[in-house]
Formats: C-alpha cells, structure tokens, sequence
C-alpha cells in the first residue's frame, strides 16, 4: 500500500526530494554561489513537480485537428483524457522565465559582492563587513 | 452581481510599466527628461487609481478583460473597495517617494538615475498589478516582479546592502516558490486560476488534502514575503542598508502588498470558515503576530542605527496587522486593514526624514541626533508626528486603528491580545522617545555631558523636493486619523468578508 503510493505519486516523491536538496544547499551550505544552486533546484522542483500535472498517461499533444471546422460535430467526440494539459506548461515557462530572471540578479549581486569583499564566504563575509563598519565610522554594528 | 467593465484599472498598471521600459531610450536622449517623464507616468497613475476608486464608490466593482477574454479562460482585473483602497494607498506613496527620491538619488546614486527610476516605475506597476489581477497566477507573475526590483533597488546602496539584497534574494524566491506551489496544487485539484471561479470551486474540496496542503504552502510563502516574525531575517538588513528613498518606498509597499494577498486569498478566494476552522491559522497567525509585535519592539529598542530601528519596528508593525486579520471578526478585519494603510504612511514617512537627516547631515546614529528640532524643525515635527501615529496617539491615524485591534480582540474575547497590543505600544513609546528625546531635549538625554550649547545652531533643513513629501505624508497620517470614519465606512465596511460573525 505505502509502496504503491509511492509509486503512483512518483512525481511528488520526486519534487520533494529535488527540493529538500535545495533547501539543504540553501541552509547548510556557507558559500554565496552554493546557496544560489540550492535556490535553483529548490525553484525547479517546483517547476518540474507543476509540469508533471499536466501529463496523462497514453495522451497526446493537445492539437484538436478539426478544431478549425466549425461546422462539423466532430467536437462531442472529443475526450480531455486524450489530450495533455497545456496549461502547467504554459504557466511554468513564465516560471522559468522568472526564475532566470532572478538568477541573473542573483549572480549580478554576487560579482558585486566578490568585487567589493573578494569572498563569497558567508562567515569571512560577515567579518570583513563587520571590518569595514568599524573602520568607517568606528562604531559598532550589531549585526 | 452587476459588474462593470472598464479600461480604468489596465490603465493604472500599464502606465508605469510602459514608461519604465520607454526610460532608458529617452536617458539616451536627454537624461534630464527622465525625472518629469517618471513623475508623469506615476502622476497618471495616482489619477487613474483615484478615478477608479471614485467609479468602485459609486457604481461598484470593475472587471476589465485582458484580451476581451472572459474568465476563468483569460485573465481579468477586478477592482473591489479593498483592491480599490490598496491602489489609492500604493500609487499615492510611490508617487509622493517618486517626488522625494529626485534629490536623494542624485546624492546617493549620482549616476544611476535612468536605471534607477526605470526599475522604481517596474516596481510600482508590479504592487499595483498584484493588487489589481484577479488571476492567481498572473499574481504570481507580479509578485516576482515586484520581488525583483526591490532587490536590484537595495542592491543600489553598495557595500553590505548588497549581501542584504543577496539574502533578501534567497528567502523571497522561496517565499515566492512556496506560493507558486501552492497555486500549482490548487490547480491540480481544481483545473482554474481565477479567483472568483476558484472561490466557486473550492467549498466542495475543502477536504481535499491537495488544498489543504496548497493552502498551507501559500500561508508561508505569504508570511515570508511580508516578514511575519520568524520568517523575517531579510528585513533588516535590507531596510537599514538600502538608499534612502528605496528605504521608504519598499517600507511602505512591499510587504503591505505580500499581507493583501494573504488577506484575499485567506477571505476571498478561500471561504473565511475554511481559515478559520478547517486549519486553525487564523488563530496561528494572531498569534504569530502578538510574538512579532512583542519582540520586534523589544529589538527596535535595542538597535542604535535610525533606520535599524524602524526597520525592526516594522516588523513589530507587520504583527499589528497579521493579529487583526487573524481575529477574523469584524472589527479585527477594519482594525487590521486600517493599520495597514496607517502603517504604509507612517513608515514611509519616518523613512523620508532619515533619508533627508543623512542628506543633510549624514548621520545614521539615533544619539547623533542631538538639537535636530533646531537644525532640522519641518523634518523633526513631521518625524514626531509620525512617531506619535505608531505609539497610537489621537488623532493620528495610528490611534484608530490600534482603538479598532482592540476592539476586534474584545470581541474575540481574547483579552490577551488586548493586552498584547497596550504593552506593544508602549515598548513603541519607548524606542520612538528616546529619538524624539535626542532631536528636541539633547540636555536630559545626554545628562549634562555635552550642554546644548554648541553655539547656536543654524537652521538648515531638507531642500524642498524633500521636504514638501515629508510634510504631506506627515499631513496625510493627520488626515487619515481625521477621515478614518469615512474610509471605514467607505471602503471597508462594504469590503469585509459576508461570513464574519459580527
């Protein structure tokens, strides 16, 4: 039983699993650019999990061939389950674009941040910020 | 339902967005054009929402049809009174910072005015999308464009706001993944993403485990993207580190705009019974709000930096109106919202006049501030009468819409709200005293250390682009304390879910 779940829901074992990788690189990990690839799978996951709704077993590409003759009633034979979803798809392309969207700005910061540091460490990051606070304006950051 | 169709509410959104992308070709041209033709595109915009606010008062909500595509199959704008209210707050400010931010930004940026307004114009048309679609989805779509530009607009203060960008980056983009996730699992199970059609579909599934789990996911996404408590970590950094005029502007909009979509989705798009009793969150969320209020005060007063300090106050803020939406009576919603729109005016006010104090004098400290009534007297007044609206003194806006927190946990009988919110007000008196005590009375702060006397001080206050902005959201918190009574009853009343008790 616990199996068969399993593996009628192949695609949410999956994503679940591709996102707690990513949630791990996000977290555990103490380099800038790691953190970013954990976004990335944790993003993608999602991506992936939200594409996979859309899939029908032994379905096709939803093209309705006389969809364009409006006068035939060739369309009361038409059966959802013959056609794959379009729409998660179509949905998750804008996804994807958004999601390189903030990639990009995501690796813009970073080559500011290495210009500026020279590290993408988080801890030597915070020492060399915590460096310059006290060096400007010789007062404590409490950060 | 009679609902009207009407070009206005495109033309609210379309009007920042075209002119964002039309800047950088006209700062080709003539850089000195880019201000007037920002401030036009903004101008429009606060006209636009101001005639559809005027059209939703009078003959009711506005549908408009993206493509002549009815819904669920296109997507559509729907303006109801909240939505209507939200627009009328959001174009206001980004118009009022948009003015204020011309001096600051050639200060602070010097060169980099045509990216600069070109991304605070993308900005504004994603606040004011998201409160305008009617389409989960195309909401989504906003969210991250609003997202994105706040994080390029932070990144513009250098040095450590970039690492709070970079940070803000990574916890938004899982706040927004979570809501995308859970607009994907209320699609599995419902095969739409228009909100009025999902409102249809959603009362036969409530036990569906998918909607419940897709709900549980959006209340996170939410409550990272508008800071609630624990998931607040990005909001410090990157208020304190951001130029002045991005400070104020994402202050006043960003997270207000995250807690109106947990408000619409919670109440409208999901039935309030299912918030309140299917899961209990109205109940988590009241009370994650209390925490927040409590201890984003007690950390305000522990900060030294000005805008560190009002960036933790905002946290405490964001707990105002988590708390009164998650009373889920009558009066909490009014409550709740209320401080919303108080708060927007407050904050983007206090967060005006630090940027004008670093113009003028640069500092940052809140014990540097000493005589500033006497060098900096419009800008310390308008300060304090902000101040004043966030402890909740009459008649500032503030003190309504805490009087309506109270009530609304009254008649929750939840008398430890009640007592939440005295004691939240109180610790607020306490950090914005000791400013206030800094810029008027430096004698008693400082015991007789350094005597007032430094010579007379000249005064030599904000030029007048900043000012004038200052003084106006500093009148405006004076006037929503004054026409609360209007806008309850106006846009609120007609706007509070049909299914509350009370």
């Amino acid at each position: 039983m616990a199996l068969e779940s399993i593996i009628g829901h192949f695609n949410v074992v999956a994503y679940v699993v591709l996102m707690m990788v990513g949630f791990y690189a996000m977290t555990g990990k103490t380099n800038l650019v790691k953190k970013l690839v954990g976004m990335n799978i944790f993003q993608w996951s999602i991506i992936l999990f939200v594409v996979s709704l859309g899939a029908k077993r032994g379905a096709t590409i939803p093209i309705v061939e006389s969809s364009h003759d409006l006068t035939s009633t060739a369309t009361t034979t038409l059966q959802a389950a013959h056609y794959v979803n379009p729409l998660p798809h179509v949905l998750m392309l804008t996804a994807i674009v958004v999601g390189v969207a903030t990639t990009g700005v995501a690796l813009a910061l970073l080559i500011r941040i290495h210009k500026q540091y020279e590290t993408l460490e988080e801890n030597e990051l915070l020492e060399r910020i915590r460096a310059t606070a006290q060096t400007n304006t010789t007062e404590t950051n409490d950060q | 339902m009679n609902v009207q169709q009407s070009p206005l509410p495109i033309i609210v959104v379309a009007a920042p967005l075209c002119v964002a992308f039309i800047l950088p070709l006209v700062g080709l041209w003539r850089r000195s054009a880019v201000f007037p033709l920002s401030i036009a595109a903004l101008t429009t915009c606060f006209a636009a929402s101001v005639m559809t606010a005027r059209a939703v008062l009078t003959r009711g909500p506005l549908d408009y049809y993206l493509g002549g595509w009815e819904p669920p199959w296109g997507i559509a704008f729907h303006i109801d009174h909240l939505s209507a209210l939200m627009l009328l707050l959001l174009s206001f400010v980004t118009l009022v910072v948009g003015i204020y931010s011309k001096r600051s930004v050639l200060h602070e940026l010097r060169t980099k005015e045509v990216p600069f307004y070109s991304v605070y114009l993308l900005l504004v048309t994603g606040l004011v999308g998201i409160v305008s679609t009617a389409d989960m989805f195309n909401l989504y779509v906003f969210l991250e464009i609003t997202s994105l530009t706040s994080y390029a607009l932070v990144s513009l203060g250098g040095g450590p706001a970039v690492v709070s960008a970079f940070r803000y980056v990574i916890l938004g983009t899982v706040g927004a993944a979570f809501y995308l996730l859970s607009v994907g699992y209320l699609y599995s199970v419902t095969g739409s993403l228009n909100m009025a059609d999902l409102a249809h579909i959603l009362p036969d599934l409530y036990t569906s485990n998918a909607v419940l789990v897709g709900f549980a996911f959006f209340t996170i996404g939410m409550a990272i993207k508008m800071a609630l408590f624990p998931m607040h970590a990005w909001l410090p950094g990157a208020y304190s580190n951001a130029p002045s005029a991005v400070s104020a502007l994402i202050a006043a909009t960003t997270t207000k705009v995250a807690t109106y979509v947990l408000l619409r989705v919670m109440f409208y798009v999901f039935e309030p019974e299912f918030s309140i009793e299917m899961i209990p969150v109205t109940q988590l969320l009241s009370w994650m709000g209390a925490i927040a209020m409590l201890l984003g005060s007690v950390m305000a007063i522990a900060q030294s930096n000005l805008k560190r300090m009002l960036a933790y106050s905002s946290v405490a803020q964001i707990g105002y109106i988590v708390l009164g939406i998650g009373l889920a009576n009558t009066t909490g919603f009014i409550g709740g919202v209320l401080h919303l729109v108080n708060h927007a005016v407050m904050k983007g006010c206090l967060f005006l006049v630090a940027g004008a104090i670093v113009y003028r004098t640069g500092l940052r400290e809140i014990h540097e501030l000493r005589n500033l009534s006497v060098r900096m007297p419009w800008s310390a007044a308008a300060f304090t009468v902000a101040a004043f609206a966030m402890i909740g003194i009459p008649p500032t806006g503030g003190f309504f819409s805490k009087l309506y927190l109270i009530l609304g946990s009254i008649d929750a009988e939840a008398w430890i709200f009640v007592a939440v919110i005295l004691l939240s007000s109180v610790l607020a008196l306490a950090y914005f005293a000791n400013v206030i005590r800094y810029m008027y009375f430096p004698a008693s702060a400082e015991g007789d250390k350094t005597p007032a006397t430094d010579g007379p001080v000249a005064s030599h206050d904000a030029p007048m682009e900043m000012l004038i902005p200052i003084v106006v959201m500093a009148l405006s918190i004076l006037g929503l304390g004054i026409l609360n009574g209007e806008i309850v009853s106006l846009f609120l009343e007609p706007a509070v879910p049909a299914s509350f008790a009370q």
